[in-house]
């Protein structure tokens, strides 16, 4: 499974270490989501997540040498950018509502 | 060389996110985030996908996160208190994770055919990107600036004041 690093030279990073890298990225974004108490941050960890899935997405791109993989990333990319313009708009309507970014003040819709 | 390279920006990416979950402050959590951003931009040029390198330093460390960093300072965003969080996550969302992580890690070092990256293979050029972009995509590609211009108008909407939230600030 681990071929010397002299092989590695020879043939390239097996894909499977970036694919590993993804899935970790990703955990950690999971993690932060659940541990996070900052609003802001939470929605960071979001941002992480989406990261770790446009990575797993380029390497499967270069995998089968399909460009799909890309634009996928690329579209991810764009809404990506629009949700993180209105997360951030009604973050600021929720500080302006309740004057704090903690997410245990913020329990109004909490059964 | 990309060996080296790799290992370097994926060491980058894990710290920074392992750095972002640390920090208590949210400033120091969003100049990990860019860390991991721009490292991930490396790892995408290491994979041939230069257009998408340029994209990500530019839409995710560039554009998003001046929009993280300018709302935590907006908002005088403190020290974020220590709480141990809800039960459901200590009980339940910890394991999952560590589960999910498992499956992933299992599932991921059984495929079966998995190529390697080398420096010289698999390119995609901006060329070839935007040739399916602009041909076959076309619709998709002008429904997603569509909406990009209704998210900037909720943006502008949603953290407009309100009428009646001068008074009530002013009053506080």
């Amino acid at each position: 499974m681990n071929p010397a690093p002299l092989q590695l030279a020879a043939h390239g990073i097996p894909l499977a270490w970036y694919l590993l890298l993804s899935a970790a990225l990703f955990s950690l974004g999971v993690i932060g989501f659940l541990i996070k108490r900052n609003v802001i941050t939470v929605f960071m960890s979001i941002e992480l997540m989406l990261n770790a899935v446009n990575l797993t997405f380029v390497t499967f791109a270069h995998q089968w040498h399909a460009v799909k993989g890309q634009i996928f990333v690329f579209f991810v990319m764009m809404v990506a950018a629009a949700e993180a313009a209105v997360g951030l708009a009604i973050i600021i309507a929720i500080f302006r509502a309740r004057a704090t970014l903690a997410v245990d003040r913020i329990d109004l819709m909490k059964l | 060389m990309h060996l080296i390279l790799f290992l370097l920006f994926a060491g980058l990416c894990l710290a920074g996110a392992i750095n972002l979950l640390l920090q208590s402050h949210p400033i120091n959590s969003a100049l990990s985030l860019i860390v991991v951003m721009t490292s991930l931009a490396v790892l995408y040029l290491l994979l041939g996908a230069e257009f998408l390198a340029a994209a990500q330093v530019i839409v995710y460390a560039g554009a998003v996160m001046v929009l993280f960093t300018f709302v935590i300072m907006l908002l005088n965003a403190g020290r974020e208190e220590r709480t141990l969080g809800s039960r459901a996550a200590r009980t339940v969302g910890f394991p999952a994770v560590v589960v999910i992580l498992a499956i992933l890690a299992t599932v991921i070092l059984h495929i079966q055919g998995l190529g390697a990256a080398t420096m010289q293979d698999g390119i995609t050029s901006t060329e070839d990107l935007s040739t399916i972009l602009f041909t076959k995509l076309l619709l998709p590609f002008e429904v997603t600036s569509v909406l990009i211009l209704i998210a900037i108008l909720g943006a502008v909407a949603l953290a407009r004041r309100g009428d009646g939230d001068t008074e009530r600030l002013a009053g506080k």
